[in-house]
Order: structure tokens, then sequence, then C-alpha cells
């Protein structure tokens, strides 16, 4: 079935993986260099070791940032799993508009982050937005707050608006991997007397493991990417509190023109993320080791 | 089963209302939005959010559109997201039937540079390809934001698509070559019309990846003229501190492109996601 003549796959490949080479892995082996440096943006980078480091894990804004990113993916691995493995259960059988229930779930995602963003920003918004005025409605003015500028609820009030989003598309990977699931399994465990909660433990969820695992890897990996939502809604503020470490190193970046700075924190977002990436791509490329 | 036997158990018809509830505050952003953009700011100040508007306007989107610059961050949205969806599949799915059809030193390498590269967190990449749209003379221009966007994507359209094309029969290539067909023929016209499910999902998905990217816009580009809506919008907020009408009016005219796209191409919308995820 593989054809072997020598030189065809590479004229396939050529022009593809020049782009490839220059505009990815070129620029990111060049990251690496760059954390080493002393650079301003626009001069030549300055070769200083490994300074960026050192002031690195002495800056409270990295740890902060760091534990953000912490509470992003925490939150992230619970709240959007559960629901969306639940609703996924709950839509997988013959109910009546199941349609607009999927499409009303799904449909978060194809907005832009920064398009979500605004408009939770205005549904925060202090005077006028809908969660504030709400609270005032019912009569719990002690709990309206502006849920952005408080240091308390601000990261919380970020990740909801991620959760918002990420819980459709577990959704689409559970639903997936339920129509692989033969219900003769399901059948035969109703057969012999098992409830439906037994069912879903003993026989659905481990059967839906490897849709798990996937979907609690890209939920970490999409946590360490989070950009958008924060530089929409607060970019960092108030005092930092929100800030997470990929908005963290734009503003070095950008704003502190401290690239080489910028750059040591992306090498640090780079070692976490490969963690994982390693093992999604363990996990996706498992069956492909038999050939 | 059929809709009066579904409600006659008692626990399925509270599971549903309890499921359409959910589905309602989960629909909530978008009926503030709609419900925002109709009214005026000055009615929203002085009647508070939750009250019926004195006056129903359409202002705020002409607002949105003339001088908040829609009209020109709109169509910037297009002009880079249409080559670099073209680029970027024509692209994979060379890349892609070499990795799928042949055997060859390096293949194994390649794919898992692909698929690696896909998973980084792209901010690794920010500052190098920053400096390298200078160095080329690409950088506040959309010929470089293009080319990255289309650099960028081919590592998960060509995981994908690799992964799509080695399940086609491998019969129906030999037969072709037996035929004396030449390969790129034999990718053009019979492996490419054979992926083509494959392609329109990858297609609905990557035109809302790219035309909803936000970082590499405001990294890649300054002047406003250039920027696509995504950047743009982020300009219109701080023009409009305090006038959230016009600003939600705004992202509701940003979203339009990407929510037709998903009322016509829901299906491959949704194929493209699993595929994605799932091989």
């Amino acid at each position: 079935m593989l054809h072997s003549k020598k030189l065809v796959p590479y004229t396939f490949l050529i022009v593809p993986l020049i782009l490839y080479l220059i505009w990815v892995i070129g620029p990111m082996a060049y990251t690496f260099y760059l954390s080493l440096t002393k650079w301003d943006g626009l001069s030549e980078p300055v070769f200083r070791g490994l300074a960026n480091f050192e002031r690195l894990f002495r800056d409270p804004i990295f740890f902060t940032s760091l534990k953000n990113n912490l509470r992003w993916i925490i939150s992230f691995i619970t709240i959007p799993v559960v629901l969306g493995l639940g609703l996924a259960i709950a839509l997988n059988r013959a109910i009546p508009g199941a349609k607009f229930f999927k499409a009303s779930f799904y449909s978060p995602l194809v907005l832009s982050l920064v398009v979500s963003g605004l408009i939770w920003s205005w549904m925060y918004h202090p005077a006028g937005g809908l969660i504030n005025s709400v609270l005032r409605a019912v009569g719990l003015d002690n709990l309206a707050r502006g849920w952005l500028s408080e240091e308390t609820t601000v990261m919380w009030a970020i990740i909801a608006v991620a959760i918002w989003r990420q819980v459709g598309y577990v959704m689409v990977l559970y639903l997936a991997g339920l129509q692989g699931v033969d219900p003769q399994l399901i059948d035969a465990s109703k057969v012999d007397g098992a409830n439906a909660w037994n069912t879903f433990r003993h026989v659905i969820f481990p059967l839906l493991a490897p849709v798990t695992v996937i979907v609690v890897v890209i939920s970490i990996i999409d946590s360490l990417r989070a950009f958008d939502l924060v530089s929409v809604m607060t970019r960092g503020g108030p005092y930092n509190s929100s800030s997470v470490l990929a908005n963290f190193m734009y503003i070095e970046a950008f704003n502190n023109y401290k690239m080489g700075y910028a750059a040591a924190i992306s090498v640090i977002l780079f070692f976490i993320s490969a963690v994982f990436i390693f093992i999604y791509l363990w996990r996706v490329t498992q069956d492909e080791l038999e050939y | 089963m059929s809709t009066s036997k579904f409600f006659s158990s008692p626990w399925r018809t509270l599971g549903f209302f309890l499921l359409l509830l959910i589905t309602l505050i989960w629909l909530l952003p978008f009926f503030t939005a709609l419900l925002t953009s109709v009214r005026t700011n000055d009615d929203i100040l002085t009647q508070g959010f939750i009250a019926i508007p004195k006056e129903w306007t359409l202002r705020n989107f002409v607002t949105a559109w003339t001088r908040g610059g829609l009209h020109q961050y709109l169509p910037n949205s297009f002009i880079i997201t249409i080559p670099a969806l073209l680029g970027t599949l024509l692209l994979s799915s060379l890349s892609a039937y070499a990795l799928a059809r042949f055997r060859f030193p390096g293949n194994r390498l390649l794919f898992f540079l692909y698929v690696g590269g896909t998973m980084l967190p792209f901010q690794v990449l920010l500052l190098p390809v920053f400096r390298l749209t200078d160095a080329l003379g690409l950088y506040d221009t959309h010929l470089g934001i293009i080319l990255f966007h289309t650099a960028f994507q081919l590592g998960f359209c060509t995981f994908l698509l690799r992964n799509y094309m080695r399940t086609v029969p491998g019969e129906i290539l030999e037969a072709a070559r037996i035929d004396g067909c030449g390969e790129f023929r034999i990718w053009g016209q019979i492996m490419m019309p054979l992926t083509l499910p494959a392609l329109a999902a990858l297609a609905t998905l990557e035109f809302t990846w790219i035309f909803n990217d936000y970082l590499w816009a405001i990294v890649l580009l300054r002047t406003d003229a250039l920027k696509p809506v995504t950047a743009g919008l982020a300009t219109l907020q701080g023009q409009y501190v305090t006038d959230w009408t016009v600003i939600v009016s705004g992202a509701l005219i940003a979203t339009v492109p990407t929510v037709l796209l998903f009322i016509f191409l829901q299906r491959y919308f949704i194929e493209g996601l699993t595929l994605g995820a799932s091989k």
C-alpha cells in the first residue's frame, strides 16, 4: 500500500515544509536564544545568560500569573468536563428539541474571544450590567459588585467566560465518543439489573476514558494559552490580580519593551505545556506504532 | 420516541425543563447583547438595564460601522482570512499526502513536528515572528500576517488530513499508478476529491479560527486601517469607553460572518472539532 519511489514524497513536502520551518520551527528555537538576552525590540539582542530567569523567579507578578493559570487549569478540567459530559449524555438520546439544545451550547464557540470578552464585560458592568441589575432587582444588593475591578472576583469572572465557551466543545467531543459506545453493552448492564448511575460509572464512563484523557489534556493546553479574554477584559488588572503568563509576557514585551525577559516567560510556558503535549502525542499516536 | 410519550414520565419532564433552563441561561449573553444594541446609552443610564426602553434604535450599528471603523476592519478580516485559509489547505493537503501515503526516512519525525507545533502555546513564537516580519519588511502588512497564519495552521491541517488520507483504500491509488498516472495527478484527481468531506470540515473550522484571531493581529499589525475586526473591536472599545451600546453593536456586527457560517455549515464545523481532537 505504501509507495517508495525515493524523491516523490519530498516534492510534495518541500514547499509546506520550508514555510513551516521558517515561520514555526525556526522561531521556536530562536525564542530559547532570546530568553538568554537583553533585548528592547529595536537594537540587537545582547547575551546575558540566565539573568532573565533569575529575575523571573523573584518577580511576584510571575507567581501571580502562574497561580492564575493554575486556577484556570483546575476550573477547566472540572466544570466544563462535568457539564459537557452531562449534557452529552442527556442529549445523546431522542429528546424533543435536541438540535436546538446542542446548537445553543455550540454557539459560543463561533464567537471570537474578543467578542465574548466584550459582551461579558458589559454583563459584568458595575452599574448598568445585567448581573448586578438582576441581583438588585431580586433584592440581593449586597452581592452586586464590580466583578472586574475587585481583586477577589476578577480572575473567576474571566474564567467563567472561558467556561461558558468551553462546555460546548467538551460536549461535542463526548457526543462523538458516545457514538462509539455499543448500545448493546448498555442494554446488557440494564438486563443485569444495574441502575442508571451504575451503568454510567461502570460501563459508559470507562468506555469514554480515551475521550476524557484528550479532553483533559486539551483543556490544560488551552488554559496555558489563555490570553485574549484577559487582554480584552482587564489587561491583567487590577494590580495584576488577573494576570496570566501569556498576558504577562505580552505586556513585558510590547508595553515595557523587555523582550528578552518576555522570551524567558514564554520558555517557561513552553516547558509546562511540553509535558502535556507529550501526553497528547503519545495518546493520539499510540496505534500508529503498529505499522 | 414521540413527544407525548417523552413527557409521560414526570422525571423526564422535570429533566427536560431543567435542561431548558440551563440552555436559556447559556444564551443570556446573546439576548443581553441584542437587547443592548437596540437601546440608547442614555436610556440604559437613566432607567437601568432591566426596564422597558423608551426608544428603540438601530443607530448604534450605524455608529459602530462608520465612526467605529467596522466598515474598514471587517473587510480586512476577509482579506487576511481567505488567502490564509486557501494557502494552508492547499499546502497541508500536499504534505498530508506525502505523510499518509509514502514510506520515507523522517516521515514519523515530520508528523510529530507538525502535531507538536499545533499544540504549542503560540506565545512561544510571538517575539521571533515579530522580529522575522520586521526583518523581511513584512511587519504591519497583510502579507506578513497571511503568511504566518498559513504556516502556523499547516500543523493542524496536515495532522488532520494525513489521518483522513490514510483511510482511503490503497487499491484505488495503486490502480491509477498502474495506468501510468503521475503522483500529482493522483493527488489532484483521486485523493483530493476523496478528501473533500475532511477538507470541508477543516475549512469551516479554520475559517473561524483565523477570522477570530486577535493576538497575531495586534502583534503583527500596527496601522489601524489594516486591522481585522478582532483588533479593531479592541480599538473601538478604547474609543467608546463608556458607550456600551456602540461597543456591543460592533461586537454583534463582527460575529455575523462566523455565525452565518455556523448556521449553514454547522455539521462540518462540529465534524472538524471532533476530527481534530480524536482523529
